[in-house]
Parts: C-alpha cells; structure tokens; sequence
C-alpha cells in the first residue's frame, strides 16, 4: 500500500464513532481484546471486527501475549496522511527553488 | 463550534531562494504549473497547468492536458510580495470537497539583495475528513487529539 492510499484507509477506518473510540482507550497503552470490549457498548465480536479494521488500515498492530492477543497504536498508521502530504510539499519546494536558481544564470 | 481540540502538528517548511521577495512571489504563483512536479495531481488527464488567481477569493487548479480543469481550491489571503493564503480543499479521499478547508500559507521574507526566506505551513490537517459533519465529530471526540499524538510518533521516529 503507498502512502497515498494508507493515508485515505486510515481516514476511512476512523470515520466509525467505535473505532474511534478504541483508539482513544489504547492511546494508555497496549490492550488485551477482552479490556477493550468492557469500555465500549458493542458486543466482544463487533470489538474484534472493529480491530481488524484498524489494524487493515495500519493504525494499530496485534502481539500474542501468551494466548491472547494485545494490540496497541501503531505508530506509522496516520502518520501517513501527513508524511505523503509533507513529502508532496517537500518535492514541490525543493523544485520551486530550483526554479529560481536555474533563472539567477540566466 | 468552539471545543477545546488540540490540533495536528502543521507541516512546516523553510527555504532560501535565490531571487528578491518580488520574484518569488510571482514564481511561486504566476508559473506554479513550471514548478509543480508532474506527480502530485487529482486530475485523470497529465496535468499541464497549475493557476492560482493572482487575487482574493480567486481559483487554484490544475489544467489538464485534455483541457479539463480540477479544483485544487482557492484564495484567502493575496498580499504580494510577503503573504499568500490558499485554501487546499482535497480532502482525505483526494477529492475536490468545497466544505474541507485546510490552510497553507507562505512568507516570502527578504533575507538579502537576492535572498528571499521562504517560510512554508500547512495547517488544519484535522479537517482532512470526508465532509464537514464527520469532521465536527472527529473534533468533539478526540480526532485532534489522535492525530496530535501520531505526528508525535511520527516525529519521534523522525528524529531517531
């Protein structure tokens, strides 16, 4: 997935009121399925769907902790909104000088 | 609305340009098309023009080569030489949307004779949301706040 299209997934999973939600509770730290579940009013299945949403979108990442799995923020996920905007705006500047040394020789 | 959000960390940028403050105000927005790389287009035609309206409330866009034109966005502030506003109205699905409004704004600040400082923000990337209701929601629920803490992440492993 480039950057482009990480950055439009991310929005997108995050359009969802409880999966916003979810963020926000693992923005304290890495959490276990079954603590995510008891801070949200949906049922402990629609928690695990909405995780995988999440975590299609890279905005979370799961680890196996003994046998259950722990998920927390993944740190490269929204970023990506901003890094493709901030790479986009750096090629641009960048040539925007170029452009003005390249009439200095005129 | 009028909610307590922190917001995203803008996407800064600074530059030394050789040229006084005159030309490079009227490089960066007569001739943005000669600049602008080829890459970085919404349009389905190869773009061939980048206009911005050299006024208030004037119109940014693109030019394609099938002589379509695609909306970038649009004018606040026209202050030549020092300050340019425009309203960057591609939102998160980079798509024209006339309700999403995130800012850049440039200085041009004589450093020298022919040295012009360049001084480059993007800002209000929180409202880069599908429409502006969702946005609203985003806001009152956190959504500054989340992206706030992943420019942090971003910019810790940056730094690293």
């Amino acid at each position: 997935m480039n950057r482009k299209s990480a950055a439009a997934a991310a929005l997108a999973a995050l359009a969802d009121p409880t999966r916003r939600q979810l963020i926000e509770r693992l923005k304290a730290g890495p959490k276990a399925v079954g603590d995510l579940a008891r801070g949200v009013p949906v049922s402990r299945p629609a928690v695990s769907q909405h995780l995988a949403v999440l975590k299609a979108a890279g905005l979370v990442r799961d680890v196996a902790d003994g046998t259950r799995r722990v998920y927390e923020i993944d740190p490269k996920g929204l970023g990506a909104i901003r890094a493709w905007l901030d790479d986009m705006w750096g090629d641009a500047l960048g040539r925007f000088g170029a452009e003005l040394e390249k009439d200095d020789t005129d | 609305m009028n909610s307590p959000t922190i917001s995203p960390a803008p996407i800064r940028k600074t530059l030394v340009v050789k040229a006084d403050v005159h030309r490079s105000f009227k490089a960066f927005t007569d001739r943005m098309g000669g600049w602008w790389p080829r890459s970085h287009s919404i349009a389905a035609s190869p773009t061939v023009d980048v206009i911005i309206e050299p006024r208030a409330g004037g119109r940014w866009y693109e030019r394609g080569e099938d002589g379509s034109e695609s909306e970038w966005g649009k004018v606040l502030h026209w202050d030549p030489p020092a300050r340019l506003v425009l309203a960057w109205q591609i939102d998160g699905s980079w798509k024209y949307n006339p309700a999403c409004i995130t800012e850049v704004e440039i200085n041009f600040t004589a450093v020298a004779a022919m040295q012009t400082r360049v001084d480059f923000e993007h800002r209000h990337l929180e409202r880069l949301g599908e429409n502006a209701a969702a946005v609203r929601d985003m806001l009152n629920s956190g959504w500054g706040g989340i992206l706030d803490l992943y420019g942090n992440l971003v910019a810790g492993a940056e730094n690293k």
